[in-house]
């Protein structure tokens, strides 16, 4: 390409073939070409550097035998696998009471009569608690502390759960859905509260009252944008579930550190990571494709 | 190669360090010729004290092979429980494994202010990522599997598994192993108890797994559990000092797969002093003192009826 190409170019418009790009495009392409030729050549770069860092240390072989063996994980992997059942079952026993007496705390707390101040005092002290104190020992005071009240004797049968009043299975559903809910709640409280205020007016002065007004008004409004961090919340839950294992119940996660403790190799809780990725990534892609869909739907008119 | 090192290592600063501190440990030491460590930088054997180890001194085995030289460091749990350790406080020789622990110490040469303790936890320390101490001794179990990572002395104490629980509660009909199977049963996550139920027991009901045998012996207190499987010291310890009505209900004997637990003294991996303390224990078996100190320490922790396999 010459100078006097270029500038025949710019005179000239029949340079222009129809069907044929034009230089811009073809310079676009270049430049396209150039920039992923460049991000292909970092990568490689930082990620190989860091690979050959990483390989070529002098405790590599031991982190290998340690952490990687591919003996022990093909030995652990279905082991440990067996118990994501009671990862999986626990959180779908857990999740919908916490969403329920999640919101049923962020109404407490939003309530506006003066007679039902304790409510609302109730609902601050009860988040500030449990979002307070580390949901471990949430589980580990309710979960080994009320059972040994001994208030409670015989068997129950409820959901899918089944055995003991002083079971673990019971009580550390109940330690998570206590913990939870006070994270869930305040989602919920942010979702009322981001309604603007003039909705809440516009409401009431049409004649609604207060509860028809949060039920038809603003909890429709609040429901939509309380999704994406509710999904998030449940994501963690997922996770969290693990915790339950302080409580005597064998899991996935405590499977794994079992067997890590007997032999000393912390390839099982590699295989848990890997079992919890599993179930964990396609939920985070799900929640990804659902708040761009609730996007798409509402269009740009969250803003302002 | 150290050129290397630190060229790519500027390229991420947050390794430079470990790498840099490795280079140097394996300069700074001599590597004998026997050793087959997988990575180089544990600390090695001088020639000269090698041929000590076969003349069954413990004391010369050990000369220049602890943490600081002078003195030797012993970790156990923190906290340590009776009956291996009374109140807390191993220094004092009172209870199994801290006399144990102490015989050890003599036989290689250490006493007194030269015997230093430190606390680690069990994960830690079976995980072989400890440096902290010369050994360390809470009731480990031997085995294959931790030998990848760590080493153990040979064993001072071989412990049954044993089963635990309220003399009126559920398990107070148990006589054979299988009677156990209808009983919801836990033990010590990561112990061989865990293993025992998981593969010998194979219980009806879900097993419990907890944090420690005080969490287990919190939730038979409570009711959640049935029994707890253990070694037979620790239960009978139970039994007798920390939950009044328990009793043990009986002992696996070898035959019905509870292979007895020996405990050794575990030591990082390929530590030069294995060897010394191995030779310390085998010199305390031969003058009797070891049967001793167990008979002392231990003698009231060993007897349970004998279940048998079916």
């Amino acid at each position: 390409m010459t100078n006097n190409d270029e500038g025949a170019g710019i005179v000239s418009a029949p340079s222009r073939v129809p069907g044929q790009p034009t230089r811009r495009e073809l310079w676009l392409r270049r430049q396209r070409r150039k920039a992923a030729i460049i991000a292909v050549v970092s990568t490689v770069a930082t990620f190989g550097g860091l690979a050959w860092l990483i390989t070529s240390s002098s405790g590599w072989p031991k982190v290998k035998t340690i952490f990687f063996n591919a003996e022990r994980f093909k030995e652990d992997f279905p082991e440990i696998l067996g118990y994501l059942w009671v990862d999986v079952k626990l959180f779908l026993q857990t999740a919908p009471f916490i969403l329920l007496w999640g919101l049923v705390i962020a109404l407490c707390r939003n309530t506006r009569n003066p007679v039902l101040f304790p409510l609302r005092a109730f609902a601050a002290v009860y988040t500030d608690f449990f979002r307070g104190v580390p949901i471990i020992l949430t589980i580990y005071l309710v979960g080994f502390g009320i059972p040994k009240l001994g208030l409670l004797e015989g068997d129950f049968h409820f959901l899918g759960f089944g055995g003991n009043w002083t079971s673990p299975y019971l009580w550390g559903p109940i330690a998570l859905v206590l913990a939870y809910s006070a994270y869930v709640a305040e989602v919920f409280r942010s979702g009322i509260e981001g309604v603007h205020e003039s909705q809440r007016a516009g409401a009431r002065s049409l004649g609604l009252s207060h509860t028809q007004t949060m039920r038809h008004v603003i909890i429709p409004q609040a429901a939509r944008r309380v999704v994406p961090p509710l999904m998030n919340d449940l994501l963690s839950l997922q996770k969290d579930v693990a915790l339950l294992s302080v409580l005597g119940i064998i899991e996935v996660f405590r499977r794994a550190t079992s067997i890590k403790d007997l032999t000393g190799n912390f390839t099982p809780l590699v295989a848990a990571a890997v079992i919890f990725l599993a179930l964990t990534i396609p939920e985070t892609r799900l929640v990804d494709w659902y708040t761009n869909r609730q996007r798409r739907r509402t269009g740009g008119s969250q803003v302002g | 190669m150290k050129r290397q090192i630190l060229a790519t290592a500027a390229m991420v600063g947050l390794l430079l360090a470990a790498c840099g501190d490795d280079e140097t440990t394996s300069s700074d030491t001599t590597v004998a010729a026997a050793e087959t460590t997988v990575a180089a930088t544990e600390t090695t054997v001088a020639p000269a004290d090698t041929t000590a180890a076969t003349g069954g001194d413990a004391a010369a085995c050990a000369d220049g092979k602890t943490l600081e030289a002078g003195s030797l460091t012993i970790a156990t749990g923190d906290p340590a429980f009776p009956p291996y350790v009374l109140d807390d406080a191993p220094e004092s020789g009172e209870g199994f494994e801290s006399a144990v622990a102490l015989a050890v110490a003599k036989e290689l040469g250490f006493e007194g202010d030269a015997v230093k303790w430190v606390r680690t936890s069990f994960d830690t320390a079976v995980a072989g990522s400890d440096s902290t101490n010369d050994f360390n001794l809470q009731q480990f179990t031997i085995n294959d599997e931790r030998k990848l990572v760590v080493s153990f002395s040979d064993p001072y104490y071989t412990a049954n598994q044993a089963v635990l629980g309220y003399v009126d509660g559920p398990g107070k009909d148990v006589t054979k192993l299988s009677d156990l199977k209808a009983l919801r049963l836990g033990a010590a996550a990561g112990t061989t108890s865990l293993q025992f139920i998981l593969d010998v027991i194979q219980p009806d009901a879900e097993p419990f797994a907890f944090n420690s045998n005080a969490d287990a012996k919190t939730a038979l207190d409570n009711k959640q559990i049935d029994a707890i499987i253990t070694d037979l010291p620790t239960g009978l310890y139970i039994s007798a000092v920390e939950i009044e009505g328990t009793k043990v209900f009986g002992q696996f004997p070898i035959d019905a797969g509870g292979a007895g637990d020996q405990w050794g003294l575990l030591l990082s991996k390929d530590n030069p002093l294995t060897e010394c303390t191995s030779l310390a224990i085998a010199n305390l078996t031969a003058s009797g003192e070891l049967a001793t100190i167990t008979e002392t320490w231990m003698g009231e922790w060993s007897e349970a009826p004998t279940l048998s396999k079916d």
